[in-house]
């Protein structure tokens, strides 16, 4: 319902181009808030563009002597830029196993009733509640003992824990609103169970796929606990090597804000495209 | 939607099924083995009963743990579902920049939680940290290292920085789906501002606001990274909060069996509170659906 809403204003806002917001009440509160959301954020930039000298040196609001040094340490040394690399394998391969096992199960809760449906689809959700920190321990030891620790896989498979249960609730309320009536007429016209899912249902919800894995995407992104637990070497993630630079090295802030920069920018690249659903997907496709 | 009953859609959920018992069954069931069990090392394990639990209920330092939880997760609501609402009433409806300001807004929810950490370590920082600096240069005695209440200052400030717009953005698209006819006719009736929020936005927000206040709610409740980022669960044990004091317990002093009754009994809160979030959540569905 609120779907449609935000789509029309979507197609709305497109058509009638960059409009100056007026001057008022809503303007000046969403302006503070606004700078009330980037003043760290911008913080962080101003440090990473900053030497480590000039850091702790004198406080100044801009970069006076403007470096790229921070980054080009990251971007030539394989034990920091590894740290990306593992960290997108994993969420790749969580995302990808994430949606191909949600997408017939959302079809299935959209679709029918069978016994235990209503069960079930609360067993998962309280999955995506379920404190990581519970599951740290006892993952590390089932890893450990099938010899998966420190894999990507190994983290792929504990992101499922949260991810999976966020997939099948994002998609099927994308699922929910494509008309049943789609599904019988395929099936008059001969297509098979298959055919019909990857050939018609599929591109119908390919927003709601796009959408879930965003969003599986991002979890899996932005979670650290269960992913610095499982890994050790080969599978270190970004975040943890951050963490650990932090209390080795002690104070090479510069690196360390140039590190948290980098990590910012996968979700900042695609959230443009994203923005009409960001709602539905954070309210687990409920919205 | 009518739904047809089918008892072969299992085979659909299958996957899900088998997928999710394995990443949560048998690593909770290990938990639950853990619980009743003791251990003088060597893997040597014999039965303890209950008695795990019955010593985490009596602790201190869980109850202490829970209660600066429960107070934290108690402000976080607080501050943040008012201020979610407030900044969605001022949310421009449409145009360049409605879509600038989502996507200003959806950027600190997509930050790695120790990032977020990270980043508000830095910034109250009073040597080089704008916020602590500013603090500090304007006469404001701030230090978060050392002190409780500072610390618990900005770990809150931090929250309500990372997730205030989650909030915003669910409430947003509630209002986005009320019909122009209604602020039409309140206009007629020359209902007040107030009014208006009160009969009509309020009731259509309900839906996306208890999903929000319940996403808020859980979240909070587990939240582990940040604030051990930032203080480290310190200065003492001001910001140790469940999950903190979990981890540190079971993986840092290798407890297992006291972590473990923890565990399931925090487990259990939470698996409550969702219930109580899925049956409100359905009956509102339904509602709506008529």
């Amino acid at each position: 319902m609120s779907d449609t809403a935000m789509t029309t204003t979507a197609a709305r806002s497109g058509s009638k181009g960059i409009a100056l917001p007026r001057i008022n009440g809503s303007f000046i509160v969403m302006t503070l808030y606004l700078l009330f959301l980037m003043l760290p954020i911008y913080w962080l930039v101003n440090m990473s563009l900053k030497t480590n000298q000039e850091i702790l040196g004198a406080f100044s609001l801009w970069p006076r002597n403007l470096t790229f040094d921070n980054y080009l340490t990251i971007l030539t040394d394989p034990s920091w830029y590894m740290g990306y690399v593992n960290s997108l394998i994993y969420v790749v391969m969580n995302t990808v196993i994430s949606i191909s096992v949600a997408l017939p199960a959302a079809y299935a809760f959209s679709r029918y009733n069978f016994m235990g449906d209503k069960h079930l689809f609360f067993w998962l959700l309280t999955n995506r509640m379920a404190p990581p920190a519970v599951f740290a321990l006892p993952f590390f030891q089932l890893y450990s003992s099938i010899g998966l620790f420190d894999t990507h896989i190994a983290v792929a498979l504990a992101h499922c824990l949260f991810n999976v249960p966020l997939a099948v609730w994002i998609l099927e309320g994308f699922m929910r609103g494509v008309p049943k009536e789609i599904d019988e007429t395929a099936y008059i016209d001969g297509y098979s169970f298959p055919k019909f899912f990857i050939k018609i249902f599929m591109p119908l919800i390919a927003s709601g796929i796009g959408v879930a894995a965003f969003f599986c995407f991002m979890f899996s992104w932005v979670e650290l606990l269960l992913s610095r637990t499982l890994t050790s070497v080969d599978a270190k993630p970004i975040a943890a090597t951050m963490t650990r630079t932090v209390s080795a090295s002690g104070l090479d802030w510069g690196v360390l804000a140039a590190a948290g920069v980098l990590t910012i920018i996968p979700g900042a690249l695609v959230i443009y495209f994203v923005r009409n659903y960001i709602a539905k997907g954070f309210a687990l496709g409920r919205v | 939607m009518e739904k047809t009953t089918n008892q072969k859609a299992w085979f659909l959920v299958l996957p899900v099924l088998i997928l999710v018992a394995f990443s949560a069954v048998i690593p909770l069931m290990t938990v639950v083995n853990y619980s009743v069990q003791d251990t003088f090392g060597n893997n040597v394990f014999f039965w303890a009963g209950l008695e795990w639990f019955e010593e985490m209920l009596a602790s201190e330092r869980m109850h202490s743990a829970l209660g600066r939880q429960a107070i934290f997760s108690a402000v976080i609501l607080a501050i943040e579902v008012p201020l979610g609402i407030f900044v969605a009433l001022n949310m421009p409806k449409r145009g360049f920049w409605a879509s600038f300001c989502l996507v200003v807004m959806a950027l600190p929810l997509l930050i790695p939680f120790n990032v977020v950490g990270t980043i508000w370590q830095i910034f109250g920082r009073l040597d080089i940290g704008l916020l602590g600096h500013t603090l500090e240069a304007i006469g404001i005695d701030y230090n978060y290292t050392n002190d409780s209440v500072d610390a618990w200052i900005t770990v809150i400030v931090m929250d309500v920085w990372h997730w205030t717009s989650l909030v915003a953005l669910l409430a947003y698209a509630g209002l986005q789906s009320i019909p122009e006819a209604y602020y039409q006719a309140a206009k007629i009736d020359q209902a007040s501002r107030w009014s208006v929020f009160r009969y009509i936005e309020l009731p259509k927000m309900q839906g996306v606001l208890l999903i929000a206040i319940l996403l808020r709610f859980m979240d909070s409740f587990m939240i582990y990274t940040e604030p051990f980022v930032v203080t480290g669960g310190g200065p003492g044990n001001a910001t140790t909060f469940l999950s903190i004091d979990l981890v540190k317990m079971a993986i840092g002093q290798f407890d297992l069996g006291p972590a473990a009754a923890f565990s399931i009994m925090y487990f259990l809160v939470i698996m409550l509170i969702s219930w109580v979030f899925y049956t409100v959540m359905t009956t509102i569905d339904k509602k709506e659906m008529v």
